[in-house]
């Protein structure tokens, strides 16, 4: 399955924008991607080992809120989106036009060769 | 005389107001509670959700359409720019108002709040990607005014100086009115940064020794509404780095715990940026002497931030 990293925390993926990793549920992606990539730890998780408030996750667009939140099962071809809340929301109804944001990432990325 | 018409002056209060008189003149809100341990220093905010649409960012975008009205630039024109919601949520009103079109770019990851508000007076959206934040929609809008430079009047409220003078001009000269002069400390957190460099410019104008802070998130990537981390942002052009004293870092978490204390201690209700913007006037008011008065802005309500998940601990 895919990872979407938004752009303020590329920094901590060595500028991968996606990140491939095996199927689960989302909390154990998420483990498994700070520990891929430690320095994303403390911009994901409080101190708690929680989900930092502001953090949403999406599963192919779909807000794990709306789903299982942490124990949303992640497929192999789903794919997983981190976005910081701007003023929380789910994008998905409101979007009107705008592409998934996979989509987005792919397109930039095969612009970018 | 019974039954004569009483003429009243074009200009009288008696007539109503326009919406655009509407704008600014916010009241100076005093804590209490949250700052009972400060004995001798004042903090005071000038509350920015009093203006009619709901946030500052009615002082910016009046300005900046009055501006472009005024040199011409938005006649038969559809007024573009990008934002986070709530710049967007002043076009909108103003376009409506005055009527003219708007179009705004908005990260996708707005609340439905905002973009409800934004659709119900009459603006057009185009949603970007929510990954690349306020920077994408910034780009977008760049794209779009330079596809189509005849269609729109491209308003860019972090380059426009409009921006900024309608601080310079309104929002300094209330709070030096408000405190008679009083003011030793503004604190603002940046965005556009407009809020900031116009009251501060002006304010040390008037005395050179207020001290200015600005405030800013902790890391790139935060939860505090319409700020930006400059050191990893597109930089405003209108931002001047050197009228700042000082710069305090606020984390996301700071702010949603200022948040709940304002509402539980204060009866206030304010958004994120205006209780990170607290955290930093009491973080400041911790370091200095007596007798000092913090000055303070909360751009907008917490009205706006209901979809979000901390209220989950609240």
């Amino acid at each position: 399955m895919k990872v979407f990293i938004p752009t303020p925390l590329r920094d901590y993926t060595e500028k991968e924008a996606v990140v491939e990793l095996s199927p689960g549920s989302v909390d154990e992606v998420l483990r498994e991607l700070t520990s891929r990539y430690p320095g994303l730890r403390k911009q994901l998780f409080a101190e708690d080992g929680r989900l930092r408030k502001f953090v949403n996750v999406y599963v192919n667009d779909e807000d794990i809120r709306h789903l299982e939140n942490e124990n949303t099962q992640v497929r192999y071809d789903d794919t997983l989106s981190i976005i910081p809340s701007v003023a929380g929301g789910c994008f998905k109804l409101e979007r009107n036009g705008c592409q998934p944001p996979g989509d987005v990432h792919l397109r930039q990325l095969s612009e970018a060769g | 005389m019974q039954g004569a018409v009483r003429k009243i002056s074009p200009t009288s209060d008696a007539l109503g107001q326009a919406l655009l008189q509407l704008i600014g003149n916010t009241p100076l809100l005093r804590f209490h509670r949250v700052t009972r341990n400060l004995a001798g220093v004042e903090v005071l905010a000038k509350a920015e959700w009093k203006n009619p649409g709901g946030s500052v960012k009615d002082r910016a975008a009046a300005n900046i359409v009055t501006d472009a009205r005024r040199m011409g630039r938005l006649a038969g024109k559809t007024l573009l720019d990008s934002t986070s919601g709530n710049t967007g949520i002043s076009y909108a009103m103003l376009g409506s108002a005055e009527g003219f079109p708007v179009t705004l770019c908005i990260p996708a990851n707005v609340s439905t709040e905002r973009a409800r508000i934004i659709r119900a007076l009459g603006a057009e959206i185009v949603f970007t990607d929510p990954a690349d934040g306020s920077d994408g929609a910034l780009r977008r809008a760049h794209e779009l005014a330079a596809a189509e430079p005849q269609k729109y009047f491209y308003a860019d409220q972090y380059s426009n100086d409009a921006n900024w003078r309608a601080h310079y001009h309104g929002t300094a000269e209330e709070i030096w009115r408000q405190t008679e002069g009083r003011i030793t400390h503004f604190v603002a957190m940046l965005g556009t940064s407009g809020t900031f460099v116009g009251t501060a410019r002006r304010l040390k104008e008037l005395n050179p020794h207020i001290r200015c802070i600005s405030l800013q998130p902790d890391s790139p990537f935060h939860g505090i509404e319409g700020a930006k981390h400059m050191p990893t942002s597109i930089v405003p052009q209108i931002y001047d780095p050197a009228l700042a004293d000082a710069n305090f870092f606020i984390s996301t978490e700071e702010a949603h715990t200022m948040l709940k204390r304002l509402a539980r201690e204060e009866g206030v209700l304010v958004g994120i940026s205006a209780a990170a913007a607290m955290v930093g006037s009491l973080r400041l008011a911790e370091e200095i002497d007596d007798n000092s008065v913090i000055v303070t802005i909360c751009p907008d309500g917490a009205d706006r931030y209901l979809s979000e998940r901390f209220w989950e601990d609240f």
